[in-house]
């Protein structure tokens, strides 16, 4: 099965309905029409209803949709489950999620609407937004709280608020909790996506933090304009250099495996079994990513 | 159901709708003022309509200030301005589709 990317994830306004129109044709992998916090107390009434309908009514043809939901503690925030789990077409992003507790209430909530509304129950895919630290530091047991998540995210913004401090250029402030978001997401076998790089102006400071989560295992970033797309995708494709040598390290294994060889060698190097999978990882991205052709056969 | 009170929903930003939704004795009554008036006022007029009988809305008086919504974004900027004037919210239950 192709490799779903989840390299970029565009935050849409949920009452901007211009934005809400165009918000697939920039390409970015997933568009986040958000409910929360960029709308104010007194539009979230309208803003559900204008994400509904333009769910019901338009087409976005292959971009994987999420909509961020308000608390669930909030009086909104069963509403808008109510709104978004009947459309069928979009992945809850949880925000605030502190403990296992918080996913699974959510899902209680989801797996009622689908059967209250027909829908095939587990239908409905779930990410969990991580922004305290006590979402930290159960990072763990969020991400193995249900079946349904296939993802989760650190917001940077509330959790360095949490922790007395703020962003800085670096983000040494960050490492700790984007490795146990990473570390947590990976022994689930689910996603891990990096939080916002708020200063859209700053391209080569982005590219610095994309270049950074991309060295530390991220399979993407939240993004706030279309203008961020270009540079992560680039960033997270594999070079023609790496594919080729992913390429030649997947060929040795064949030929290893058809002489009946446990001894795999390339150009006189061992290669072992991590090696070959990060290669066959890297072509999936590679492949997912359009920079190698379907037909290439790499034994994945 | 009856509109009992003013209200209003939308902006006047590029894209989007206002829209007044006002008591009114008489039969339903429709003022469009549109960017796009004489290419799509029918339509902007049908969306309108139909959306203010789903919620048995049969009199009043609605303005559409419109500033080339899609037929969507009518729908749920009307929806909203009517669930404010009766101070109720959108029911979305029943069956997905």
């Amino acid at each position: 099965m192709k490799k779903r990317l989840r390299r970029t994830m565009l935050y849409v306004p949920g009452n901007s309905p211009g934005m809400i129109r165009d918000a697939h044709i920039y390409g970015s992998d997933s568009v986040m029409f958000d409910l929360e916090d960029s709308v104010s107390p007194q539009e979230k009434d309208s803003a559900r209803l204008l994400v509904y309908n333009a769910l019901r009514s338009l087409d976005y043809g292959d971009t994987e949709l999420v909509v961020r939901v308000n608390d669930l503690r909030s009086p909104q925030g069963i509403q808008d489950l109510e709104a978004m789990v009947r459309t069928g077409k979009v992945i809850i992003r949880l925000p605030k999620t502190e403990c296992a507790a918080d996913v699974e209430e959510c899902e209680r909530e989801i797996l009622r609407i689908e059967r209250e509304s027909g829908l095939p129950e587990g239908s409905t895919h779930m990410m969990a937004a991580i922004e305290s630290a006590k979402g930290v530091l159960n990072a763990k047991e969020i991400a193995f709280a249900s079946e349904r998540l296939i993802g989760i995210a650190i917001g940077a913004e509330d959790y360095v608020t949490d922790l007395k401090t703020n962003r800085s250029a670096g983000g040494i402030e960050l490492l700790f909790g984007r490795s146990m978001v990473l570390l947590a997401a990976r022994a689930a076998g689910i996603d891990a996506i990096d939080t916002v790089y708020s200063d859209i102006n700053n391209e080569e400071g982005f590219r610095e933090e994309v270049r950074l989560i991309k060295q530390l295992g991220f399979d993407g970033k939240s993004i706030i304009n279309p203008r961020q797309i270009g540079p992560v995708h680039e960033i997270y494709t594999p070079s023609e250099k790496e594919i080729e040598k992913s390429l030649r390290i997947m060929e040795a294994i064949e030929e290893a495996h058809r002489k009946g060889s446990g001894v795999i060698s390339l150009n006189g190097k061992m290669i072992d079994k991590p090696v070959v999978e990060r290669a066959r990882c890297l072509l999936e991205r590679a492949q997912a990513a359009g920079a190698l052709k379907e037909d290439e056969s790499y034994g994945g | 159901m009856e509109i009992c009170k003013s209200a209003v929903a939308g902006t006047l930003e590029s894209s989007d709708a206002q829209i007044w939704v006002e008591p009114g004795d008489g039969e339903l009554e429709l003022f469009i003022d549109s960017v796009v008036e004489k290419q799509y006022g029918e339509e902007i007029r049908r969306v309108v309509l139909e959306t203010a009988a789903s919620m048995q809305v049969e009199h009043g008086r609605i303005t559409v200030v419109d500033k080339g919504a899609l037929n969507c974004t009518l729908r749920a900027r009307l929806l909203t301005a009517i669930c404010r004037a009766g101070e109720i919210s959108y029911d979305f239950g029943g069956r997905a589709e």
